[in-house]
């Protein structure tokens, strides 16, 4: 183990899912060392699924992360980091003080997108965390239409949550297809179809021009010409990796703080920080399947598995670990369990190789080049552990 | 020694995860119900190890074969 990090100890940034994974690594490694994690939410960790899933229609079912004993972590909770000072090793926190630090692990993950017009003080939301779901869930108890903006897969479950606890929906997506930017046309029909035929009034194609209300929400103006009456929105038009406050630190961050295969954050010139590594939503990072600057993704098993893959790099930094994983995300809609495995979304070509909307199943098959590089399925979990199979092997040939 | 894996079904929701992890251990039937060997060699721990992190609901627990209790595998 490194010995330098014994002294000022390690510092987490981001108390959820990524950073919380580093640090049960971290001792499970027999790190002894100080351990401090700074969150910018009052709460301890606790899993996102759930927030658009059962969580956002039942009661407050329990949704804290387990925290194994002996974790020793100091927490400063409700306190958000604001700048990183790489010199002296030391990250900024909004009270003022300065926390000092010989390893740092970044998982500050992201942020849900705000609508980018004007948009009226009261009746708006966002579903990122916690308090937002909460406040989300009380609205949708008010009565009232909901207005879902995006059809992505934040935007669906949202929709069929709602919908299954008797709230009227409308969901307005730009695309023709819902999901389509993230497994294609057929599979977004597929979607499609079950949000028309649960009677969710869908409408691709279709932006809203402008929402109306001041200061409360009351509605929304379409591209089509028409006029939605809703008692609540939500903007479910993705998220952003949040790297505000590593601006001007000197670690390079595009679209994500830029890891390696380590998950070692990399200084502007293209080199390692010494110590410093990142994990989650917040990274963006190479992987053979993906071309140029490499992927961010904001999926529950790339956090942890990253996470992973970061304390040991951390520890062990002769021996750095390798990430290279076959993505995986799921969702769950109308009762219908999707599964996504590798990276539909990087394919050039789709082959649907079984689409039963009356049994609710679907299997469509990615490739990039003549090679498989994902598939996506309802309803049909073996034949995705067939797929994640054959993806491994082949990741591992183009590995070499 | 053998260890013990223990799936609480009533949790599991088909994620797959601990198939991805330890295929040898975990499976799909042909009706998509999750079925798993219900003790493993010793040298598979580290796989099952890693499904137990991996399950995102926490269904996967490990223990060694003579205890009662086989709850809290994931993190140990
Ligand atoms: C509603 C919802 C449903 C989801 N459903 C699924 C699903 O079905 N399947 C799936 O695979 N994935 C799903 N995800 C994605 C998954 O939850 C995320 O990928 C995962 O939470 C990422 O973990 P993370 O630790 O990287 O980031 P986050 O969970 O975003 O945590 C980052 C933490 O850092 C904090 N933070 C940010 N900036 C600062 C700062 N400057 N200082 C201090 N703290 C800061 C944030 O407030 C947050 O607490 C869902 C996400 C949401 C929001
Ligand atoms: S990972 Fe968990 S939820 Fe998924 S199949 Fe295995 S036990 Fe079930």
């Amino acid at each position: 183990m490194s010995q330098g990090l014994q002294g000022a100890g390690i510092l987490v940034v981001g108390a959820s899912l990524a950073g919380l994974r580093a640090c049960v690594v971290l001792r499970e490694l027999g790190y002894d060392g100080r351990l401090t994690v700074v969150g910018d939410e009052p709460h301890l960790p606790y899993d996102r699924p759930p927030l658009s899933k059962g969580f956002l229609v039942n009661q407050d079912e329990d949704v804290r992360l387990p925290l194994p004993d002996g974790l020793d972590i100091d927490w400063r909770l409700g306190r958000r980091a604001r700048a990183l000072d790489l010199g002296a090793r030391t990250v900024e926190v909004d009270d003022g003080t300065l926390l000092p630090f010989a390893g740092l692990v970044i998982a500050t993950g992201s942020t849900a997108r705000r609508w980018p017009g004007p948009t009226p003080a009261v009746g708006v939301h966002v579903l990122r965390g916690l308090d937002d779901a909460r406040a989300l869930r009380t609205a949708l108890r008010r009565g009232g239409r909901l207005l879902v903006l995006g059809a992505g897969f934040l935007g669906s479950e949202v929709a069929a949550s709602a919908h299954g606890a008797g709230v009227p929906v409308t969901v307005v997506e730009p695309e023709p297809q819902p999901m389509r930017r993230a497994v294609g046309e057929a599979a977004g029909a597929f979607v499609a179809a079950l949000h028309r035929r649960a009677g969710v009034d869908l409408r691709t194609s279709t932006t809203a021009v402008s929402l109306i209300g001041d200061p409360t929400f009351t509605g929304a103006r379409l591209s089509d010409g028409t006029e939605v009456r809703a008692g609540a929105a939500v903007v479910a038009v993705g998220a952003a990796p949040s790297t505000d406050w590593l601006a001007g630190s000197g670690l390079r961050v595009a679209g994500g703080v830029v890891c390696d295969h380590h998950a070692r954050v990399l200084l502007e010139d293209g080199t390692p920080a010494p110590a410093v590594v990142a994990a989650g939503d917040v990274t963006r990072w190479p992987h053979p399947w993906a071309p140029g600057p490499g992927l961010t993704l904001g999926h529950w098993s790339h956090a942890t598995e990253q996470a992973d893959t970061a304390a040991r790099s951390l520890l062990r930094p002769q021996i750095p670990a390798v990430y290279r994983p076959v993505p995986s995300f799921w969702s769950d809609q109308y009762g219908v369990r999707f599964r996504s495995v590798g990276l539909p979304a990087l394919a050039d070509s789709a082959e649907v190789r079984e689409n039963d909307p009356d049994a609710r199943r679907l299997d469509v098959a990615y490739y990039r080049q003549g090679r498989l590089v994902g598939a996506f399925t309802a309803n049909r979990v073996g034949r995705t552990a067939a797929y994640r199979a054959r993806l491994a092997t082949e990741l591992h040939e183009l590995a070499g | 020694m053998n260890m013990r894996v223990h799936v609480d079904m009533e949790l599991c929701q088909s994620h797959g995860q601990c198939v991805f992890a330890a295929p040898a251990v975990f499976s799909f039937d042909e009706d998509d119900n999750l079925v798993h060997q219900e003790t493993a060699a010793e040298s598979m721990r580290e796989a099952v190890v890693r499904a137990a992190a991996a399950c995102p609901v926490r269904a996967v627990h490990v223990g060694p074969p003579d205890e009662g209790d086989v709850s809290g595998g994931a993190a140990a």
